[in-house]
């Protein structure tokens, strides 16, 4: 008998909890709602998004890295292209200024060495010229000298006339 | 990390051990103390009304699915140990909402009789407790000396006045949702003091993850992208769920998940929340589901299909936590059958071997109901026109 009447206890929802449970429902999902899971699901949804955006960013930052890397290479490349040129163009307009030098050096040599040439020609020319004149006069005054020496008495003139008859063959 | 969670897991199954042994020592007393008190106690007052002798036999049969049922349902006062007058209970508010309006008094004054001997007279009304259950008292006592009236069906014929009572499981629940509110504000409030960046602590720790379990899998899994509102919802029944179902385990508490007053609440809820939820697929799917020809058959089913969802649902609850704390104390019974103490050791070791289990249930059935209420939220929300057109170009397409 009694068990059967609990059973039917154990079936039958009391009006009274039915009632209490409604009502503690209500206000526990209100309160909660309002100062618990609010707060507690947007602390856990920021902190997942600040992970994510962590991540994103570090993410973005070693790209942007990987750029800077590239990129810095590329400067250097290009950094010692230049600096490669720069030399062969230095060394170029070296050679070419020395070469240019050397040219004109040699030119000037050529016509400085041409100039004393014909300096020295002209001068030996004249030399000549004068040294001719000087051997004229000094021959004609020798002769002039000679002459009177030879023609200085008859023997003297009459030696020298044997002396032409001589080498005169008239034969 | 890992040595923390392994550190807390070895602590956690050395807690269960624990728990479970207290549990099934201390129903071990309670179930023992009935069988020196009650039948003398009842005894004591049948000669007294009557006046007549019956001899006192010590080894009368136990009715041990009477103490089961006496472990599991609702009391008016919090009953720790003892039996009759030498019970040790905390006594609860009777609230009565009566002909002549609303009656309290304190369930002391019933002297822990379930019998309906003893009277209590208020405002002109008398009312006697029988089996939990308060009623009008008759005017002349029955055979028995109880102021009962039972009629031909063997129920109590006497009228009862609506019961509002504190009882033991309002006082649970008040417990309960109190002890949870107060664990997740401080939860919430240590987000605040220590920012979101810095990571979990104590029991924000350990209850994070559940919130983030029932959020994920249990409401975005079900529900889908508009989850987002129903999650407080679920939150708030898991852990009410949870908490009662691991506190009942506790061998002087009350057994409030498993009573089926406390699971229809929640089971109405349900039902509520999916309805209005709906979408307009759901209602034709109902109303109007096809194949058309048979529509008179399939309506009523599918309309019948709306409340029996949410009828498993508190029968599940209600049946898995009821018949687990039977199961404990029929174990228990078995060395009072016996009547030896040599059973005691098997007895005990199934004992603990079903308090596992229980533990088990109880974070399985609270994990069950709040993901079948978000599976039924969401497939109440789910748009069906795409999918059943879907299903018809496939259907043209196969012939």
């Amino acid at each position: 008998m009694t068990n059967l009447f609990i059973l039917a206890g154990l079936l039958e929802p009391g009006v009274g909890l039915i009632f209490w449970t409604t009502l503690t429902f209500i206000i526990l999902i209100i309160l909660l709602g309002k100062f618990a899971w609010k707060p507690i699901l947007n602390a856990i949804k920021t902190r997942e998004e600040g992970i994510t955006k962590a991540l994103a960013s570090a993410e973005s930052a070693l790209n942007d890295m990987r750029e800077l890397k590239s990129n810095n290479e590329k400067i250097l490349a290009d950094a010692r292209n230049e600096r490669d040129a720069l030399i062969k163009e230095a060394r170029e307009a070296k050679d070419a200024i020395i070469n240019e030098a050397k040219t004109k050096a040699q030119k000037d040599a050529d016509r400085i060495l041409a100039s004393a040439r014909e300096q020295i020609i002209n001068e030996k020319n004249a030399a000549v010229t004068e040294l001719k004149n000087q051997v004229a006069t000094l021959s004609i005054e020798i002769a002039e000298k000679i002459l009177r020496s030879e023609l200085s008495s008859d023997e003297k003139q009459k030696a020298l006339v044997n002396n032409l008859m001589k080498d005169v063959n008239l034969n | 990390m890992a040595s923390k969670i392994s550190i807390y897991k070895r602590s956690q199954g050395i807690f269960l051990v624990i728990f479970a042994l207290f549990f099934s020592l201390s129903l071990n007393l309670n179930a023992s103390e009935p069988v020196e008190h009650s039948t003398s106690e009842t005894h004591a007052v049948i000669s007294e009304e009557h006046g007549e002798h019956k001899a006192h036999d010590p080894n009368a049969p136990i009715d041990i699915s009477k103490v089961a049922f006496e472990h599991i349902l609702d009391s008016h006062s919090w009953h720790l140990w003892g039996d009759g007058h030498d019970a040790l209970s905390i006594p609860l508010p009777v609230i009565l909402k009566t002909d002549k309006g609303i009656v309290t008094f304190l369930s002391s004054e019933f002297h822990h009789d379930l019998t309906g001997t003893v009277v209590v007279e208020k405002d002109g009304q008398r009312f006697v407790n029988y089996e939990d259950g308060i009623y009008y008292a008759t005017d002349m006592p029955n055979e028995n000396g109880s102021f009962v009236a039972i009629g031909a069906d063997k129920a109590l014929t006497n009228a009862a006045p609506l019961d509002f009572s504190i009882t033991k499981n309002v006082v649970q629940l008040f417990l309960t949702a109190i002890l949870i509110f107060l664990i997740f504000t401080s939860i919430a409030r240590s987000y605040k003091k220590h920012g979101i960046t810095s990571a979990p602590k104590g029991k924000q720790s350990f209850l994070e993850p559940l919130i983030v379990f029932v959020r994920d899998d249990i409401a975005k899994e079900n529900i889908g992208a508009r989850s987002d509102k129903y999650v407080p919802y679920l939150l708030t029944v898991f852990f009410l769920v949870l908490f009662n179902n691991f506190i009942g385990l506790i061998p002087i508490s009350a057994n409030l998940t498993g009573n089926i007053a406390f699971t229809l609440v929640l089971s109405v809820f349900t039902l509520i929340i999916t309805n209005v939820g709906a979408s307009g697929s759901y209602w034709k799917h109902i109303f109007l589901p096809k194949p058309y020809f048979l529509w008179f058959i399939l309506m009523p089913i599918e309309l019948v299909g709306v409340f029996s969802k949410p009828f498993a649902l508190m029968i599940r609850l209600f049946a898995n936590i009821a018949g687990g704390h039977i199961v404990v104390i029929s174990l228990v019974g078995l060395i009072f059958i016996f009547k030896s103490y040599a059973i005691a050791p098997v007895s005990i070791a199934f004992t603990l071997f079903i308090d596992i289990l229980e533990c088990l249930v109880a974070l399985l059935q609270a994990y069950i109901f709040t993901m079948l209420t978000a599976l039924f939220i969401g497939s109440a929300m789910e748009d069906h026109s795409h999918d059943s057109e879907g299903a018809h170009g496939e259907h043209a397409t196969g012939h």
